[in-house]
């Protein structure tokens, strides 16, 4: 187990990423790196570009300066679903699941990138779509199985609780078997229960699968207890990085989160 | 009853073809949450470009070819064109930009081939078919029958589309969430691309079809209006429910003209599927088959 969890060499490096919409810089020279088969946490308070950070890496937005460099190769302008495609997978901090659609499908649709057969194929339910359609169902059950999710599997998700909703969309991150995992909070409103199970979660992915997280999360017990190192945002720019027990004697995170004394 | 039996089955082929036509709306509904106002207009388009092809001297197959290259093509630049500028905007808004283009669609189709009324024959004559006639005594139109045998197999195949593959569930999700279907790596322009290529086909199919049956002419736009209800009996995102709708909605209004239809001085054909799609709403506002809309308070 502790072979696969050895951290390794950067997968990801972003160097002097600047962001702005407009007038307002939402990252500013922000340079960083996320090694193989960490979990890299981002932190700082509400509106310090952690979001927005995310998008960067998912290529949801494109930075205005800056380079991105994933597995060795300099990224231009990708877009989300080609960034899809190298292996990077996400949840999102406002739910983002396919409402009319149950546990199953939704989960399926993160096999996507593994599925090849064309439309035509597809809509006579031709040799190779039918074993594709059945072997990444196999793949979907491991998913449902590893998330403890088997009891939901046909509902639809609009009826699941919020926390339940939470574990399905990280279901559908993990069904496309991503290397890099971007999670945008996803404890946040969770009570304590919900928490402790997605955090053992997380781990048990990175432990078992050796999948690099990057993740934002509020609840500083958690990001200090499962993260190998942090990254401290705070208006746009860096102000920290290191493992926890740096991050949290840092005397400009410590000013950042409670205040600067006039 | 042997005359019930004429009147039912006719009415369940003609909604057949109202069932082709919802098709096309049902493509674009559930692909982008939008009432593509403009289905009519394509399914006109398609017809006249037909028509206007043969009478340039093209055969009926290269007419035929060249009008589903067009229709695809079509559907390619609206998307394009009217639709990605539009991502992320309020499902009014594109709506909106569908109406518009219903009369830019109207508007071009007239100024490249003309507005007269032309026939279109493809080749099925609407003649009672005879072996049936002998054996049970109703008479069923070959045109009826041959149409709704089309449309069948046309509807068929897209509701297995939908519902057992991987590009089904992607449209699907495209149509819940944006962001979260890039996300796992489907290309929203390349999805939207397919669905409007083929509702330019389905289009195609309809227009040919109801081109045949009552002449290419103006009013092909109004039979897209007939799917209205068809949509709201079956559901607008549901493929096997603009089936069923288009079974109803064209049985019920043909039994309605016959024998209701002389008590009130007739002509309730025209009228009477917008009454049951309003006594419908108040029932049962999704559809039949449309996705139950969970409401949390």
């Amino acid at each position: 187990m502790t072979a696969v969890r050895a951290i390794g060499d950067p997968v990801l490096r972003l160097d002097g990423v600047s962001l702005a919409f407009g007038g307002v810089k939402a990252l500013n020279d922000i340079s960083l790196d996320v090694r193989e088969h960490e979990i890299r946490a981002i932190i700082g308070p509400n509106g310090a570009g952690k979001s927005s950070l995310l998008n960067v890496i998912n290529g949801v937005y494109h930075p205005q300066q800056g380079t991105i460099t994933f597995r060795g190769k300099p990224r231009h302008n990708m877009d989300t679903h080609e960034t899809a495609a190298l292996g990077i997978a996400r949840t999102f901090q406002n739910i983002a699941l396919f409402r009319g659609m149950s546990v199953l499908d939704n989960i399926m649709t993160g096999r996507n990138l593994k599925m090849k057969a064309s439309v035509l194929e597809q809509a006579i339910w031709f040799g190779r779509a039918r074993r594709e359609e059945l072997a990444n169902r196999a793949k979907v059950e491991e998913v449902i199985d590893f998330l403890e999710i088997q009891h939901i599997r046909k509902t639809p998700v609009g009826r699941l609780p919020y926390g339940l909703q939470k574990r399905v969309e990280l279901a559908r991150a993990l069904a496309a078997e991503p290397s890099l995992l971007l999670l945008d909070e996803p404890m946040a409103g969770m009570n304590v229960e919900e928490k402790q199970d997605m955090c053992r979660f997380v781990l048990d992915v990175n432990e078992q699968f050796g999948t690099t997280v990057v993740l934002i999360e509020h609840d500083m017990g958690v990001v200090m207890d499962i993260s190998d190192r942090v990254v401290v945002l705070d208006y746009g720019r860096k102000i920290g990085d290191g493992t926890p027990d740096e991050v949290r004697s840092s005397k400009a995170v410590i000013d950042a989160y409670l205040g600067v004394p006039h | 009853m042997q005359f019930f039996f004429e009147v039912l089955i006719g009415g369940l082929l003609s909604g057949v073809m109202y069932s082709l036509v919802a098709l096309g709306f049902v493509l674009i509904y559930k692909a982008s949450g939008v009432f593509n106002f403009a289905q009519g207009s394509l399914v006109f388009f398609a017809a006249l470009t037909f028509v206007g092809l043969m009478e340039h001297g093209l055969t009926f197959g290269a007419a035929l070819a060249v009008t589903l290259l067009v229709m695809i093509l079509l559907g390619l630049l609206i998307e394009k064109f009217v639709l990605r500028p539009l991502v992320n905007q309020p499902q009014i808004s594109l709506f909106m930009a569908t109406i518009g283009l219903s009369f830019l669609i109207e508007g071009l189709a007239q100024l490249l081939w003309g507005a007269n009324v032309r026939g279109l024959d493809i080749g099925i004559q609407d003649e009672p078919i005879g072996w049936i006639a002998d054996a049970t005594g109703v008479n069923v139109s070959k045109f009826d029958l041959s149409a709704a045998g089309i449309a069948a197999v046309l509807v068929t195949l897209l509701a297995l589309l939908f519902s057992r593959t991987r590009i089904g569930r992607a449209l699907r999700a495209v149509a819940d969430d944006h962001q979260a279907a890039l996300a796992v790596g489907i290309p929203l322009q390349q999805i939207w691309g397919i669905v409007w290529a083929v509702a330019g086909f389905v289009a195609l199919v309809a227009g040919l079809l109801w081109g045949a049956r009552n002449g290419v002419q103006f009013a092909l736009t109004f039979v897209a209006l007939k799917a209205l209800p068809v949509l709201i009996l079956g559901g607008f995102d549901s493929v096997p429910g603009a089936i069923v709708g288009g079974l109803i909605i064209g049985a019920t209004e043909k039994l309605a003209e016959v024998y209701f239809g002389p008590y009130v001085g007739g002509g309730i054909e025209g009228w009477f599927p917008y009454v049951l799609a309003l006594a419908f709403l108040l029932v049962r506002p999704e559809g039949l088959f449309g996705e139950k809309i969970i409401r949390r308070i």
